[in-house]
């Protein structure tokens, strides 16, 4: 029987019975017996960034209601999740955000105004994806997680400490790519941190036609790969579970899945009525859960956070969307030449042929 | 420059990838049964033995993720080679050659690019079983973004493969099956002609052949018969399908005012259909008589059994050279 025998104690991989949860929704702390409430430092400065996330969730929709947007899939709601995943991350770690992702990549330290480019109407993702190593949005469901394993593969190959944290939600864990991207990483053992947002709808289908699985962090099992679930609307306890997988990833122990148990508060994006399959009092329910009040009361309740200092920090995030309503007040302007520029480092001879039919095009548009 | 010596295609492949790996550590080879079998065609043999398993190595069995994980690893300064195992099996592959490969250049404007070689045997002609045999280029030509080559002689195969990897831009690198066992005599790394240009394989007055992979040895052949029987016919081996030479097919159809296309693939929106509206765009002038093509049939490739009914022969060939309206000129 002995080549019957389990060779690897599945236990080890299984996560957590209940999400871990260091905040209770009313603000208060809930002790752990592994994770730690992060330092007091570090809380507030995940609540600043928060705050400024909500702010530029919300703004980004609004352009999309003055027609400035041409869509904006907005993470309002989810922005614990949005900071705790960029906070966790070094300056040489990489993070790979899918489109409902750009509260995450201001977060990282991107232009609001760049990471928005693409939703703007224009033809290319807006950031130059080596300066803060984020890697441009994807939009073709869990495709991007395949990627982030390439590049933590190679670092591990050059002998560099990089960690790659790869974003998906929950109905891009039923692609094949997801299952592909977890099954090599754990075979080589990359550093990658694989991150899903579950916030209980794909568009409009919900968790249960996704999975059976007792969870999404459940799935990790099957690969060998450690499953951890989080509360995704507690910052402290993202900041915790994530911080730790981080770690782990960098220390050699592999890599790393989490998953966050959160909600998609607003539409997929203005294309979409929620109404149509799901009732208002689902909505309220998580509306009360909110993370930006729940951290916000567990500071001020400490004395961690003054009057002064939030409104500080709100008048921070007034800024930051003034600057977004600025920067997009124009409408994007695309040069049609340049849609031929990047096709290949060269162009192929067809293609200048096309590029010069375009230009004499506009040549006869501004001369007539 | 090195000697000419005897050897096959097969044989100058993996030379090509034993010395891209030997002059750049950043070249990694990746695949199903690369690794200490040396691949199903034997083409990353001594690979592992020699560089190492972190720079040839095995992955689990996933088309995606490997062509995936390559994006990734290109991101990150390497130079990844990864071997498709057999045509269709690359199809799982599709999405992120077709979404991502092909397009990160452009949507990064330049800042990212990704050299990437997708090596793909391709094609017929050795008996295989369903799911063996496709010639799938035209779904890969069809994509902007892409180098698609293809070579059908050994000093190419091992001159384009090197270009392959030294290209900024992704290739994919089809690799005919039949040929990889053809032996001929070659002076390896003497300087082959650059992706993007198709070579003249044999002068003729009379009529021009294109081919390109695994028809240019048909074209010879068909030439050869034609050339007892009187007739001059010229051959022109494309090597690169994308970027396309229009300039050296063009001057070759010009020359001889009549032209036969020879491809494995079905014709029905195939690369060959690409390359008679081009050619008859630019050289209509200069036509006796409309281009013709002999291509695969539109039907699943055959069993071995029958697949020489499919495939395009030399009497086809002949036949399609006898239609190019002679009585009129």
């Amino acid at each position: 029987m002995d080549h019957l025998v389990m060779t690897s104690d599945p236990r080890r991989l299984l996560p957590s019975d209940a999400p871990v949860r260091l905040i209770s929704p009313e603000g208060e702390p809930v002790p752990h017996e592994t994770y730690r409430l992060p330092s007091g430092e570090a809380l507030l400065a995940a609540y600043a960034a928060m705050t400024t996330a909500r702010r530029v969730n919300d703004q980004a929709s609004a352009l999309v209601r003055q027609g400035r947007l041409a869509v904006y899939p907005s993470s309002h709601g989810q922005e614990a999740c949005q900071v705790a995943a960029a906070q966790v991350l070094t300056d040489d770690d990489w993070l790979f955000p899918t489109y409902r992702d750009v509260a995450a990549m201001v977060a990282r330290g991107l232009d609001p105004v760049e990471a928005l480019v693409l939703l703007q109407g224009d033809w290319h993702c807006g950031h130059n994806p080596y300066e803060r190593k984020v890697a441009p949005q994807t939009t073709p469901l869990a495709t991007q997680l395949p990627h982030a394993v390439g590049v933590a593969h190679a670092a591990r190959l050059k002998g560099e400490p990089t960690v790659v944290m790869a974003l998906c939600g929950d109905g891009a864990t039923s692609e094949g790519d997801f299952h592909e991207a977890l099954n090599f990483a754990a075979v080589f053992q990359t550093p990658v941190v694989f991150f899903v947002q579950n916030n209980r709808y794909a568009i409009s289908v919900p968790l249960a036609r996704q999975t059976a699985a007792p969870s999404l962090a459940h799935k990790g099992v099957g690969y060998g790969i450690p499953g951890e679930q989080v509360d995704g609307n507690d910052l402290a306890a993202l900041l915790a579970v994530l911080g730790t997988a981080v770690e782990r990833a960098r220390g050699g122990a592999g890599p790393q899945l989490v998953e966050a148990h959160t909600y998609r508060v607003q539409a997929h994006t203005n294309a979409d009525d929620p109404t149509r399959y799901r009732d208002e009092a689902e909505v309220g329910a998580w509306v009360a859960r909110d993370p930006l009040r729940r951290l916000g009361t567990f500071l001020e309740n400490r004395a961690l956070l003054t009057a002064e200092q939030a409104a500080a920090l709100d008048k921070d995030a007034d800024d930051v969307a003034a600057a977004m309503r600025a920067g997009l007040s124009k409408d994007a302007e695309p040069d049609p030449a340049r849609l031929f520029a990047h096709v290949y480092q060269t162009p192929t001879p067809q293609l200048a042929e096309q590029a010069a039919l375009v230009a004499d095009e506009i040549s006869r548009m501004v001369d007539g | 420059m090195n000697q000419p010596e005897t050897l096959t295609m097969a044989q100058a492949l993996t030379r090509a990838l034993r010395d891209a790996m030997a002059e750049d550590e950043s070249v990694v080879m990746f695949g199903e049964d690369v690794g200490p079998l040396g691949g199903v065609f034997r083409i990353t043999d001594g690979l592992t033995a020699e560089f190492g398993d972190a720079r040839c190595f095995d992955t689990p069995l996933a088309e995606a993720g490997i062509v995936g994980v390559a994006v990734g690893m290109a991101m990150n300064g390497m130079r990844p080679v990864v071997e498709m195992q057999f045509d269709a099996f690359a199809y799982p592959a599709f999405e992120q050659v077709v979404s991502h490969v092909a397009k990160m250049r452009n949507r990064t404007r330049g800042q990212v690019a990704l050299p990437i070689v997708i090596r793909i045997p391709y094609a017929g002609g050795i008996g295989g079983v369903e799911h063996h045999s496709d010639s799938s280029e035209a779904y890969f030509a069809h994509t902007p973004g892409l180098h698609v080559v293809t070579p059908s002689t050994v000093a190419d195969a091992y001159g384009l493969l090197r270009q392959a990897i030294t290209s900024a831009d992704p290739v994919i690198f089809f690799e005919p099956k039949k040929l990889y066992w053809s032996k001929e005599q070659a002076a390896l790394g003497a300087g082959v002609p650059p992706i993007g240009t198709a070579a003249i394989r044999r002068d003729g007055t009379d009529a021009t052949l294109i081919a390109y992979g695994p028809t240019v040895p048909l074209a010879l052949e068909a030439a050869d018969v034609a050339a007892q029987e009187g007739r001059s016919l010229q051959v022109v081996d494309l090597r690169s399908l994308v970027p396309f030479d229009d300039q050296t097919v063009c001057d070759a159809v010009r020359s001889t005012g009549r032209a036969v296309v020879v491809a494995e693939a079905s014709g029905f929106a195939s690369v060959s259909s690409e390359i008679v509206a081009r050619v008859t765009d630019r050289c209509f002038h200069y036509l006796a008589a409309p281009i013709r093509r002999v291509t695969g049939f539109d039907i699943p490739y055959p069993p071995p059994k029958l697949e020489r009914f499919h495939l395009p022969d030399v009497d086809r060939v002949l036949d399609a050279v006898d239609d190019l309206q002679w009585e009129d000129s």
